[in-house]
């Protein structure tokens, strides 16, 4: 139950409240004012709760990373359409016989106090990130690769265990490279309280829950970035955001409510782009009564119109998808279509003998406010499965819930859920969220542990990704999961800038420049 | 006798912060939401998932982290932060002055308004003034904080770009503070311009939180004023020919700020408490703000760290209410 007085109803006042001044026709509803000379100022969404990219809570917050690549370098960099390009690495590779990785390092990098980036640094940023103890989340990724062996800026290490994922995560989610010496000399209380990187900036001061600034790093070797100072004001709140926006606090903003963006977006001196970005909304299934009808779950999947919840919901920004693979990641096949047919949904329903009159019944799990119109959303589709014979009940959980809930396999027969995969790999989406045996999965069928279980260790990249695709077509057919649609991310910001909205979401300040 | 009850009631403060804190640590492993099952990306196994919790002390019996917790907060540390990867006591330090001085400026505001609101009232009774101030005192309370907050941020923030409305100082501005009391020690050490940009800041979060206090404050003291007014003590003065304002501020304003300042100062702990929505909008950097990143990142030790603070600040609260009472009340004072 929610309480009358929520952050949640606070901040769906303030929603509304920030439609005052165009509502109202005031004249201070068309005011933006000028940017700082020289400081890019962004109103950021989240907090940054710790400097360390490699460690703990924050290192797996996809919404942090941006921060996190303004100042360190990742091994490999990623292109605004998700493809690979070189970052710290120039070059990256196994062995024919997928037994040996080898890393290249770049000449000329440098870390913000000015000494070289070496293949050493490289090699205890790999060996730390795989050590048990070290807090490191992807532990069991990096943990693959051991024995490493340097020759000045070749790097090579031992395969302990093929994981076909391995250079994707040098791009995202822990895959930094820290500082050794530095490191060691300050300790990670020292590294907290000035951290150094080899990103294109470096950090100038720091007020927590309240603003990080930055200055560009004189010596980055991707060139030196076109904002001399960079301003992170963290600004959770998305009508706070907005106001921000509208007093000209900020440059520019992002994650904000889409009826915001449209009217920001046609004010005189802001300008708006939209992007859709790796993350999808879905409905996990539980394969527990009723969803172990197969006629249910697809009578549940086809009475869907993702179209109409994209148009009406989210004003359009949001691309419906047929499987948990969305245009853009490695193993999407546009092919695979699972139609809104209401008709169809009625006569599988029938041959289980359910009907509008007798309905199926189960409970449906959301969150409310935690992704835009979440539970509005739900509310529709439990609407849309009314008129075909299915009666869900609406259970609204925190997320935090919904993690302990999936850990346990303990969710309802259906659960929303948005998931991102900033790598766009088919084994971070299909992969964990339909293997039984993960703990992020809720169908933990055989059908599908038989069917995923051999493309984890497949060396054949376009066997392991033909693979997937057979899977997904599997799944739309039998059913197993509700993918609904790919959310486009919302970019506000000050027209005489130039913004490179990237498909992982990311808003990287070295990517903006004044037009 | 007054200070007796004082001392009764601070001897009673060791049991009642145990008490919160069992509460507290119980709550949290009993409500839904396990800060490493948010922490487990894709692909982590049970194994992994094991080994972060034991990383965290998370996999112990309740029974065995509450007693290695108590034991730490008796010798002053309340653990390390799981989000934020720091000592709790470190950041409470931090975060506590921030809320602290935008706590008191807020009373100071709310006073000021209050006083001046309850003293008009009272000067223009029967008059059309009092109605308005009356109804300006409903209106102000009718609004509760978090609101005032957004009508604030919008009229001063966006129709009227007077004020900032994020943080708690300009980030182009180079601290160098010694203390995390930025506005004390800028205004201590005559750093008037630094000062003068705090408050900037300040203003308008303060102001939110201010202008429901004040009505209560103007209510209170208001209706504290009418009674004392026909007391016998403003009728000899009204007899000997004294003004109807020196009767007002030398013998009717001291007597009724007694039992304003009775139930208004519990009303701050109410404040205090406004201080994790309205610190959340204007992003201001205190422990409010914090409380809400600690909640929904489900961080144990923070939140118990919070949350006994919150519990000291509470009863430090009511303590100093029931002391400045008896100071100012010399009946409670002699017994």
């Amino acid at each position: 139950m929610m309480s009358s007085l929520s952050r949640r109803s606070v901040l769906q006042l303030a929603g509304g409240a920030a439609t005052l001044p165009l509502a109202s026709g005031l004249p201070g509803g068309d005011a933006v004012h000028a940017a700082t000379p020289g400081t890019l100022t962004i109103a950021y969404n989240v907090n940054l709760p710790s400097f360390d990219p490699t460690v703990g809570l924050s290192a797996v917050n996809p919404t942090i990373q941006s921060i996190y690549q303004s100042v360190f370098d990742p091994y490999i960099g990623q292109a605004p359409d998700l493809s690979f390009k070189p970052g710290l690495l120039t070059k990256w590779g196994w062995n024919e016989d997928r037994s040996k990785i080898t890393l290249e390092l770049r000449k000329g990098a440098t870390w913000h106090d000015g000494a070289p980036v070496t293949s050493e640094d490289v090699v205890w940023s790999l060996q730390r990130a795989a050590d048990p103890k070290g807090g490191n989340p992807i532990q069991f990724v990096w943990s693959k690769v051991g024995n490493y062996k340097i020759d000045g800026n070749t790097i090579s290490g031992d395969v302990l265990e093929f994981e076909p994922t391995l250079f994707k995560w040098m791009a995202f989610l822990t895959g930094y490279v820290l500082p050794k010496a530095y490191y060691e000399k300050v300790g990670a209380e020292g590294f907290e309280k000035a951290p150094i990187g080899s990103g294109p900036y470096r950090v100038d001061a720091f007020e927590r829950n309240a603003f990080l600034r930055l200055k560009a790093h004189p010596g980055y070797w991707g060139g030196k970035p076109a904002f001399e100072t960079v301003v992170f004001k963290f600004i959770t709140d998305p009508t706070s955001r907005v106001a921000e926006m509208e007093s000209g606090g900020s440059d520019l903003t992002f994650e904000i409510p889409y009826e915001e963006f449209d009217r920001l977006k046609a004010k005189p001196g802001l300008a708006g782009e939209t992007k859709p970005v790796s993350d999808i909304a879905m409905i996990f299934l539980t394969d527990v009564d009723p969803m172990l009808d197969r006629n249910v779950r697809l009578a549940a999947n086809h009475a869907i119109d993702k179209k109409a919840i994209v148009d009406r919901l989210l004003k359009g920004y949001g691309v419906p998808i047929s499987t948990l693979e969305a245009p853009g990641y490695a193993a999407f096949d546009p092919s695979i279509k699972v139609t809104f047919d209401p008709e169809l949904a009625k006569n599988l329903l029938a041959k289980s003998g359910y009907t509008t009159e007798k309905p199926v019944k189960f409970t449906i799990q959301t969150t409310r406010g935690f992704k835009p119109k979440d539970y509005e959303m739900i509310q529709a589709i439990v609407g849309m499965w009314r008129k075909v014979g299915i009666d869900a009940n609406i259970e609204v959980y925190e997320i935090a819930q919904h993690f302990e809930l999936r850990a346990r396999h303990a969710l309802a027969p259906a659960a929303f859920y948005n998931w991102g995969n900033a790598i766009g790999d088919p084994s971070t989406s299909t992969g964990f969220a339909m293997f039984g045996p993960s703990p992020h999965c809720a169908w933990k069928g055989k059908d599908l542990v038989e069917r995923i279980g051999p493309l984890w260790g497949e060396k054949d990249e376009a066997k392991r990704i033909a693979g997937y695709n057979a899977v997904d077509k599997y799944i739309a057919e039998e059913g197993e999961v509700i993918p609904l649609f790919q959310y486009v991310q919302p970019i506000i910001y000050k027209k005489g800038l130039t913004v490179v909205a990237q498909s992982n979401g990311m808003i990287l300040p070295q990517l903006i420049k004044p037009a | 006798m007054r200070w007796g009850e004082i001392i009764r009631r601070l001897v009673l403060v060791p049991p009642t912060l145990f008490g919160v804190a069992v509460i507290v640590f119980v709550l949290l492993r009993v409500v839904p939401g396990d800060p490493i099952a948010m922490m487990v990306p894709p692909g982590a196994s049970e194994a992994d998932i094991g080994r972060l919790r034991a990383l965290y002390g998370l996999d112990q019996p309740i029974l065995q982290q509450f007693a290695s917790w108590l034991g730490q907060v008796s010798s002053g540390d309340f653990g390390r932060s799981i989000s934020v990867r720091q000592s709790v006591s470190d950041l409470l330090l931090m975060r506590l002055p921030a809320t602290i001085e935008l706590t008191l400026l807020a009373t100071l505001i709310a006073l000021l308004i209050g006083v001046l609101a309850a003293l008009t009232g009272i000067l223009t009774r029967g008059r059309p003034a009092e109605w308005a101030v009356d109804g300006g005192i409903g209106a102000l309370l009718a609004i509760p904080d978090f609101l005032w907050a957004l009508i604030l941020l919008l009229l001063f923030g966006v129709l009227i770009p007077l004020l900032p409305i994020s943080g708690r100082i300009d980030p182009q501005i180079d601290i160098g503070f010694h203390s995390n009391f930025y506005l004390i020690e800028s205004l201590l050490t005559g750093r008037f311009g630094v000062a003068f940009a705090l408050l900037h800041h300040m203003i308008l979060p303060a102001l939110a939180l201010a202008l429901p206090f004040a009505a209560i404050v103007a209510r209170l003291l208001k209706a504290s004023l009418v009674e004392a007014e026909d007391q016998d003590y403003a009728q000899i003065a009204r007899a000997r020919g004294y003004t109807q304002s020196a009767i007002l501020l030398n013998e009717v304003f001291p007597n009724a700020l007694i039992p304003t300042v009775a139930l208004g100062g519990v009303q701050v702990t109410l404040l205090l408490g406004g201080t994790v929505l309205v610190e959340r909008i204007f992003s201001y950097e205190g422990i409010g703000n914090m409380a809400i990143d600690a909640v929904i990142n489900r961080d144990f030790p923070l939140i118990q760290g919070l949350v006994l603070t919150f519990a000291v600040m509470f009863i430090a609260l009511n303590l100093l209410v029931d002391l400045v009472v008896t100071l100012l009340d010399p009946r409670l004072r002699h017994g």
